[in-house]
């Protein structure tokens, strides 16, 4: 296997604190990867890293053997690496369907692709996108009017329907109800397994990221603390004692 | 009737109203000139201010140059008075839309605030360059030529050329509304850090709107220019406190966002501001700044948006049940 995503000894800092410091981790193709740590520890500051969406202080990040860390975040989407938000965000004032709609992946737009109207064939993948995640009913409502939980959803929908290469996703599940999230789980599954998308998953809800990851990164104070399985992780000395503040 | 007819028929009830109207009401042609250039102010506002999302005040900008460069051709090119009119106004909108392509993509890098202060500049620089400038005019302004006919055809020509203008405006951005433009600019509206995260080509769409806004809005300069006959730079031309107000007010009153609001807006403006020219003169302005107090505090999202707000299913907003919320 290949590796997809490849960081290489990246570091971020804020003024005196340092929020990744020197940070390396691969992913490969078709994997599944969970990326935990208490508040604080630089989850998604390294997410930001990556996506481009502030520029790192050192190291390297390489996507389909391509340096990208000093890409900015539509190039780098438009390359296949695309991320979703811990507080959702959709576009609320339109419908799901629109919201949608404008997901389509944007490598080749010219000036015809944009005064375009969106074909039949993107309208039928978007409702059948919004049926996997359960929105079908609701494809007319505006984004904004659905629950926290729904937008999650289609927040993920949209995503699929960007075809990416590469997810990352950042925490998927919170707020989400119980019985919701096993569901979540299944089409995170059925996406990786069925559409070939390569998932990394910040998550806190540790019986989702044992289900779910094949392989586990956990960070604390800003650096790497461990990484393996999800078994090893759950057993190694230092992850336990960071989530439980034996420092 | 088939849907087809139902969503056609009331474009051509008013297409029908708009041909007779200056033959039903022989004394307003003017009046309802400006209505339909009304129309086309508040619809290309809309395109940045309410589709878009971004507040601008320097539109204006784009009237006036093709006001000025219409004039300039129609005075230098001598081409006679049909031609030079027309190849000035298709001068003034390609000169309007390159200014808004170099303009933009520097100016609409800014966001919210910064970008509305940004453009209030605009037009006020632009005025103030006009009325420095010899060659056309200075302070002293331009005359338009002389329309080779008598003042009743006269009429006729610039009324049937803003209803053409205002029908056009209309019609292309209700085609490009329909299509990935509409649904580009109302995602930059709603989450631009999103939609940069999705990889939209942001600063291209936010650029091509100003430009579909500036094309409009350069001929109707041309119309303008030619229908008043005299281009003064500050209060004509680039005229901020009035034209550039009025643009933003009108599609607030209507309803920004909507593709009727803008219309709708524009007609209620135009028709209460010369009812109180009429009625309230000496008052007029106290009359007018009372209605946009009353709709600001009662209509925040203005006509077509309270509608939209208490009735989501007459504009298509909810829940399909049918078939148990199954895809067919």
């Amino acid at each position: 296997m290949t590796a997809l995503l490849e960081v290489e000894d990246v570091s971020k800092r804020f003024g005196g604190v340092t929020a990744n410091n020197a940070i390396s981790m691969a992913v490969a193709e078709g994997e599944i990867v969970g990326l935990i740590g208490p508040n604080g520890s630089g989850k998604t500051t390294l997410f930001n890293s990556i996506v481009g969406f502030h520029p790192v202080d050192g190291g390297s990040i390489r996507f389909q053997g391509e340096e990208i860390s000093r890409l900015r975040v539509p190039e780098i989407a438009r390359r296949g690496l695309l991320r979703t938000f811990q507080q959702t965000r959709v576009y609320r004032r339109m419908t799901c369907l629109q919201n949608m709609l404008i997901s389509e992946p944007h490598e080749r737009e010219g000036l015809a692709a944009m005064f375009a109207r969106p074909q039949g064939a993107a309208a039928e993948r978007g409702e059948e996108l919004l049926e996997f995640v359960g929105l079908y009913a609701k494809r007319l409502l505006l984004a904004g009017d659905l629950s926290f939980g729904q937008q999650k959803l289609l927040e993920f929908a949209m995503a699929l329907m960007n075809e990416p290469a590469m997810l990352l996703l950042d925490e998927p599940t919170a707020g989400i109800n119980p019985t919701l999230i096993n569901g979540l789980i299944e089409r995170l599954k059925r996406a990786n397994a069925d559409l070939g998308i390569t998932l990394l998953v910040i998550e806190h809800n540790m019986r989702v990221i044992m289900n779910l990851a094949q392989r586990i990164y956990c960070l604390a104070h800003g650096e790497l603390l461990a990484e393996g399985r999800p078994e090893d992780i759950r057993n190694d000395r230092r992850v336990v004692d960071a989530y439980l503040g034996a420092h | 009737m088939s849907p087809l007819a139902r969503r056609l028929a009331p474009l051509l009830a008013i297409g029908a109203v708009a041909l007779v109207a200056p033959m039903l009401l022989p004394a307003f042609k003017t009046q309802l000139s400006f209505l339909w250039i009304m129309v086309c102010f508040a619809l290309t506002w809309d395109i940045i201010g309410g589709q878009m999302g971004y507040n601008s005040f320097g539109n204006v900008l784009f009237l006036g140059v093709g006001m000025y460069l219409c004039a300039v051709v129609q005075r230098d090119a001598e081409l006679g008075y049909f031609p030079g009119l027309f190849v000035g106004m298709a001068l003034g909108a390609i000169l309007a839309v390159a200014v808004a392509a170099v303009l933009g993509s520097g100016i609409l890098g800014l966001r919210g605030h910064y970008f509305a202060i940004g453009t209030l500049g605009l037009g006020i620089a632009a005025g103030e360059i006009a009325s420095g400038w010899d060659y056309i005019g200075a302070g002293s302004g331009l005359v338009t030529p002389q329309y080779p006919g008598d003042v009743d055809t006269r009429k006729m020509l610039f009324y049937y050329s803003s209803f053409a203008l205002a029908a056009a405006t209309f019609l292309t951005l209700r085609h490009i509304y329909g299509g990935r433009f509409g649904l580009a600019i109302n995602a930059i509206r709603d989450d631009e850090d999103k939609a940069e995260a999705m990889g939209l080509r942001t600063t291209r769409y936010k650029t091509m709107a100003w430009c579909v806004s500036a094309v409009f809005l350069g001929v109707a300069g041309g119309i303008v220019g030619n229908m008043i006959g005299f281009i003064d730079p500050r209060d004509v031309a680039f005229a901020g406190p009035t034209f550039g107000v009025w643009m933003v007010l009108m599609a607030i009153l209507g309803g920004r966002g909507t593709l009727w609001g803008p219309v709708v807006g524009a007609v209620v403006f135009h028709v209460t501001q010369e009812l109180f020219w009429t009625y309230l003169l000496g008052w007029q302005r106290v009359a007018l700044g009372l209605l946009i107090v009353v709709v600001v505090l009662f209509f925040p999202l203005g006509i077509l948006g309270w509608l939209r707000e208490r009735r989501p299913e007459l504009f298509g907003h909810r829940v399909d049940e049918a078939d148990g919320g199954a895809r067919p």
